[in-house]
């Protein structure tokens, strides 16, 4: 005869619930009770204020599964141990598969750097380069405004002289300053590598702040330009012929690459994206790259990233310090483009509006759109999209390279 | 100094050079794509012309029929390859992001940018 009592025992035994009455708070489970919270906070950001809610969502939703008591569904210890030299499971991925939870499998794409290389891929078969190639000057914009990435790192390394409890190590500070590079796969490729531990934070941080750009930015352009120079109407440049779009993607990877090896597989997919959409002949890839396979990476990237936001991480004075430091590495990206931008106006005799500068964010095609705004509201028929377009897909070459210096340096 | 094994806790200053050779290396590398990328433009643009000056140039034709004008312009625009339902919509768009409406502004050719 079955015990009826017995089983219903086991069965309250393996709840969340009876895990929540059972030393589980004591055990620091209060940490995953703000979690839930805080998860609650970040899908009501993305689904009602639509703060990048194609990830964010997922980021959200990842963030609540990872803390719900006795679900296994991610499992911090086994991550660690996979990054402790010497542990039987270290850098073994088959222990992961054999005894991790779907979300440990889920974020061991972002491990290998897979799923941000796939995401480049993408967003490489959803840039026209066009732009840029018409007028290759812009590129110093996507130059300029990567000063956020250095000196955010430099300010992160800076906060171990206030206290060593909200400072970073080296391998930290890179990751938080490529949060200035205001571009999501680049940021999780870079943290991945080097703090995984922070990646939960710089994730929801850099695309949260990617979604405020039409409010962080405006105010530091109107404060760094006059009202003549946000007026300047640029002329339009010349065509760009179909096999130049073409040759653009081979040679970008061969140069980067040769130059700094680290970027080769963020700038390989970027281009080979690309080289999809423009070679003409590949438009099913194309058309896969840009839709499908974009859809179901990001689906598991935001998964995967909001798992690694576990309580006992992501509550720190550490989280809040990446907080500040983010939005500082925004501003002052902003800062950089628009003074590069300055400078273009300056030696070109006022024939380049500053106002692009900003664009050089990344932040593709948002940041860009925001520069047209602003210009468009000193001066209504002046239309500086396609000129912005320039520095916008140079930010993006300009993060990669940027990322690919920190990791050559401390990875 | 500099080292290639990085301490764990970097000290300010080295923070400091590290982060000025970063933004110099950013720089360098763009500015030698940009290089490259002029140098590939000016090429194609060369090859283009010698492409189009190998081309006879074709006869004088007959008196160029005059392009035909947009309806509801006072006969002024010129229409080069676009339609006229996209013409008005371009004109439409424009008056609304100036504010200002169309009967006061002028459109002298709407032509597609290939």
């Amino acid at each position: 005869m079955i015990n009826v009592g017995d089983i219903l025992l086991n069965l309250w035994n393996s709840s969340g619930f009876a895990a929540l009455f059972s030393g589980f708070m004591a055990q620091g489970g209060w940490q995953n009770l703000v979690m839930l919270v805080i998860s609650c906070v970040l899908l009501y950001l993305a689904l009602v204020k639509k703060f990048e809610p194609l990830l964010l969502c997922g980021i959200a939703f990842g963030c609540l599964l990872t803390n719900l008591p006795g679900a296994g569904l991610y499992s911090q210890e086994l991550w660690t141990n996979f990054m402790t030299e010497g542990h039987e499971a270290y850098h073994s991925y088959g222990t992961i598969l054999k005894e991790g939870g779907l979300l440990d499998i889920f974020y061991v794409g972002v491990k290998t750097s897979l799923y941000p290389c796939l995401i480049f891929m993408g967003v490489g078969a959803m840039t026209d380069f066009g732009p840029l190639l018409s007028n290759p000057k812009s590129l110093l914009l996507g130059a300029a405004a990567q000063l956020g990435v250095f000196a955010a790192f430099f300010g992160a390394i800076a906060l171990n002289l206030i206290s060593p409890e909200i400072g970073f190590t080296s391998k930290e500070a890179a990751s938080i300053g490529i949060i200035g590079g205001a571009d999501g796969p680049t940021a999780i490729f870079l943290t991945s590598k080097l703090a995984p531990h922070l990646l939960g934070a710089i994730a929801v941080a850099a695309y949260s702040y990617m979604a405020l750009i039409p409010m962080i930015q405006p105010p530091f352009m109107k404060l760094l330009t006059t009202p003549e120079q946000r007026k300047i109407k640029m002329v339009q440049t010349r065509n760009v012929s179909k096999a130049e779009k073409i040759v653009f993607p081979i040679v970008v990877t061969l140069f980067v690459a040769l130059l700094l090896p680290d970027t080769a597989p963020l700038i390989g997919c970027l281009m080979l994206g690309n080289l999809f959409k423009e070679c003409g002949v590949t438009d099913r890839l194309s058309d896969t790259v840009q839709n499908a396979l974009m859809n179901i990476v990001t689906i598991l990237l935001s998964t995967a990233v909001g798992a690694t936001m576990v309580g006992s991480n992501f509550l720190t004075l550490q989280t809040l310090s990446i907080v500040v430091l983010g939005v500082c590495a925004f501003v002052l990206s902003t800062v950089g483009g628009l003074l590069g931008g300055l400078v273009m106006c300056k030696l070109t005799g006022g024939k380049v509006n500053p106002l692009i500068g900003s664009a050089g964010v990344s932040a593709v095609p948002m940041a860009a759109r925001v520069s047209n705004l602003v210009g468009q509201k000193y001066n209504p028929a002046n239309f500086l999209l396609m000129h912005a377009m320039g520095p916008n897909v140079a930010g993006v070459i300009g993060s990669a390279i940027a990322a690919g210096f920190l990791l050559s340096v401390f990875g | 100094m500099l080292t290639s094994k990085l301490p764990e806790l970097l000290p300010i200053g080295d923070a400091g050079i590290i982060a000025l050779l970063g933004y110099a290396t950013v720089f360098f590398g763009i500015i030698l794509l940009m290089v490259v990328v002029m140098i590939m433009g000016k090429l194609f643009i060369a090859a283009e012309n010698k492409k189009k000056a190998a081309i006879p140039a074709p006869a004088p034709a007959a008196e160029e029929a005059p392009k035909a004008a947009a309806p509801g312009t006072a006969g002024q625009l010129k229409l080069h390859d676009v339609e006229s339902k996209t013409a008005a919509m371009l004109m439409a768009i424009v008056a609304d992001k100036m504010g200002k409406p169309l009967n006061e502004l002028r459109f002298i050719s709407i032509k597609e940018v290939k």
